[in-house]
């Protein structure tokens, strides 16, 4: 049988605040433990909670980026549970009335196509401590310091059919979240995480299958597999005529294997009622307008402007949009060397430059080699006064010891040969040196021609110009 | 509306409230007393009214995003029946 699968995306996003959703001790990452946890994420009795505007501001700004409803009334909500690292024993959250409503998400697939996702709601809420099971004995330690901390929830429709499209929903939206500067999208920290709810059903069939829940995977890469692992799992039960279990599974990222984590029957009662410590939360068309004036240009539309304007491929504008910081670098290159270079320039960013940042873990806003640097070497290939591979050679050195390209190609005698007379008496001196191979590229071995280009750029250092040192071999090795 | 047993005995596993079966027994028709009031309200035509979640007008006020704690974590800690290596402890709990 044929089956297709269907996914739905949570994604918690941690917000980029000074302190937390309803207190005032602070977010920041790494401090010692309980050090930021205050008398209210506590939960100690008369606290009350007071919203942070900022977590407000950042929602609607995800409600604007994503084309969506804002709920000009929302209210705050209490999801009952126990569990010691949330000490009021109810989490804070939004349910029947969030403050982002229905939106949607243009994701780009593998193949260059277009396909929207619809985003079903976006809520506040607040984070839970964190809890260690297996440092001390029969004991659990708790941390409180991410108590509290302010989360936006974003609830995709689902409307993903694969791994794949899964992870570029993922990606698209990790790229906005950073742009709109609402999250810091860094995953290691748990700043963006992912839950994803994953079934499988016979192709055709209207009705979702029975899911499974499975949380919390840090990675992209790890999303991909994750899917995958229990697609396969989810098909190999059901033909085996068995059914699928509706639970919350772990992935395993060393066993690449999702585990079932616990019946969400029972776990799921939570019995969600209005926080009467909180208010309804009123948003104005006012304010809303207000924040729209401070959103930048979104990524979907720059992408779109950079395939119009410079003739890139939708491959490349979605790769350089990937961070402003990186679009904003090949704006200020092509800026310099013209339209006509501009996929010359995408290919030198997305390839050494990255490569080279990547391999120095460095941001592309600390580059070593500024735009301007960067355009004065594109120049020298564009002109011909240095090939694409003595290219490289400069790179580096621009890398190392900064300058600029021009000092860089005088200096090292790096400068192309294009005298055809040259080139010609190099050719020549090679042919001379390779009687045998010349023999049986006559006698039709035609991939020795290859050899003789090594050959020829070997002899000029790699100066003589690729394109000619072509031309001429073909008419001298006739 | 009748609760059985073990409807109560759910509810009160959800609250973490020890209850015993001759509490169980007695709460029964108490809360029996509760729901049918409830039961009472669900009667009233509600469609044209919006629901309410808070019974004063008046609207959420927000704060500015400031940090204004500064770290008491010995003086909360004091008070804690378990807290080492500055974190609090609870009997081990496994997932």
């Amino acid at each position: 049988m044929e089956w297709e699968t269907v996914i739905g995306l949570e994604v918690h996003a941690q917000l980029r605040t000074k302190s937390k959703i309803f207190s005032g001790a602070a977010t920041a990452y790494g401090a010692e433990p309980n050090t930021q946890a205050c008398t209210l994420d506590l939960a100690m009795p008369g606290t009350l909670p007071v919203l942070n505007h900022a977590v407000v501001e950042m929602a609607i700004k995800l409600g604007l980026a994503i084309d969506a409803e804002i709920n000009k009334r929302s209210i705050f909500e209490r999801k009952n549970y126990f569990y010691p690292d949330l000490p009021k024993g109810y989490q804070i959250s939004q349910f029947q009335l969030p403050i982002v409503g229905k939106g949607h998400l243009k994701i780009l697939l593998e193949d260059g196509t277009e396909k929207v996702i619809g985003i079903t709601r976006a809520h506040l809420e607040e984070d839970a401590g964190k809890s260690m099971h297996e440092e001390y004995s029969q004991q659990t330690g708790l941390d409180l310091n991410r108590a509290g901390t302010p989360l936006l929830e974003i609830v995709s429709e689902p409307e993903m059919r694969s791994a794949k499209e899964a992870v570029a929903y993922l990606k698209t939206l990790h790229t906005l979240l950073r742009y709109i500067d609402i999250c810091d999208g860094n995953m290691q920290e748990g700043s963006f995480r992912c839950d994803a709810n994953v079934s499988v059903r016979p192709k055709g069939q209207r009705e979702f299958g029975t899911r499974a829940e499975i949380k919390n995977v840090n990675s992209f890469r790890f999303v991909e597999k994750a899917i995958n692992y229990e697609v396969e799992r989810q098909i190999a039960l059901l033909e085996r005529g068995e059914k699928i279990v509706q639970e919350t599974r772990l992935y395993d990222a060393d066993k690449n294997e999702t585990r079932s984590m616990r019946s969400k029957e029972e776990a799921h009662d939570y019995r969600y009622f209005p926080d009467p410590d909180l208010l309804p939360l009123i948003i104005t068309i006012e304010d809303i307008q207000k924040i729209l004036t401070t959103l930048p240009e979104l990524p979907e539309k720059k992408r779109l402007r950079l395939m119009h304007d410079f003739d890139l491929t939708p491959y490349d504008a979605s790769n350089l949009v990937m961070t402003q910081a990186l679009a904003n670098y090949f704006e200020n290159v092509v800026a310099i060397v013209g339209k006509p270079n501009a996929k010359l320039a995408a290919n030198w960013i997305m390839g050494d430059l990255s490569a080279s940042l990547n391999k120095f873990n460095l941001d592309i806003t600390n580059s070593p080699v500024t735009p301007k640097q960067l355009s004065e070497l594109l120049m020298r290939i564009s002109d011909n006064t240095i090939s694409g591979k003595i290219a490289k050679t400069v790179f580096e050195a621009l890398w190392e010891n900064g300058g600029n390209a021009d000092a860089i190609i005088a200096e090292k005698g790096l400068k192309q040969v294009t005298d055809t007379g040259a080139i010609e008496a190099i050719i020549q001196q090679v042919i001379n040196n390779n009687p045998m191979q010349l023999a049986d590229y006559r006698s039709g071995k035609d991939k020795l021609f290859g050899f003789f280009v090594g050959e020829v750029m070997k002899l000029s250092r790699g100066k003589a110009n690729p394109q000619q040192v072509n031309d001429l071999l073909k008419e001298k090795l006739q | 509306m009748i609760l059985s047993d073990q409807d109560i005995k759910k509810i009160a596993h959800l609250a973490r409230i020890d209850v015993s079966d001759e509490q169980v027994t007695a709460l029964r028709p108490e809360l029996g007393k509760i729901l049918t009031m409830i039961e009472h309200m669900d009667s009233v035509d509600t469609q044209n009214v919006a629901p309410l979640s808070h019974p004063i007008e008046a609207n959420q006020r927000l704060r500015l995003d400031e940090v204004t704690e500064i770290n008491q974590r010995d003086t909360f800690q004091k008070i804690a029946p378990n807290a080492d290596h500055g974190l609090y402890f609870v009997p081990l709990v496994i997932e």
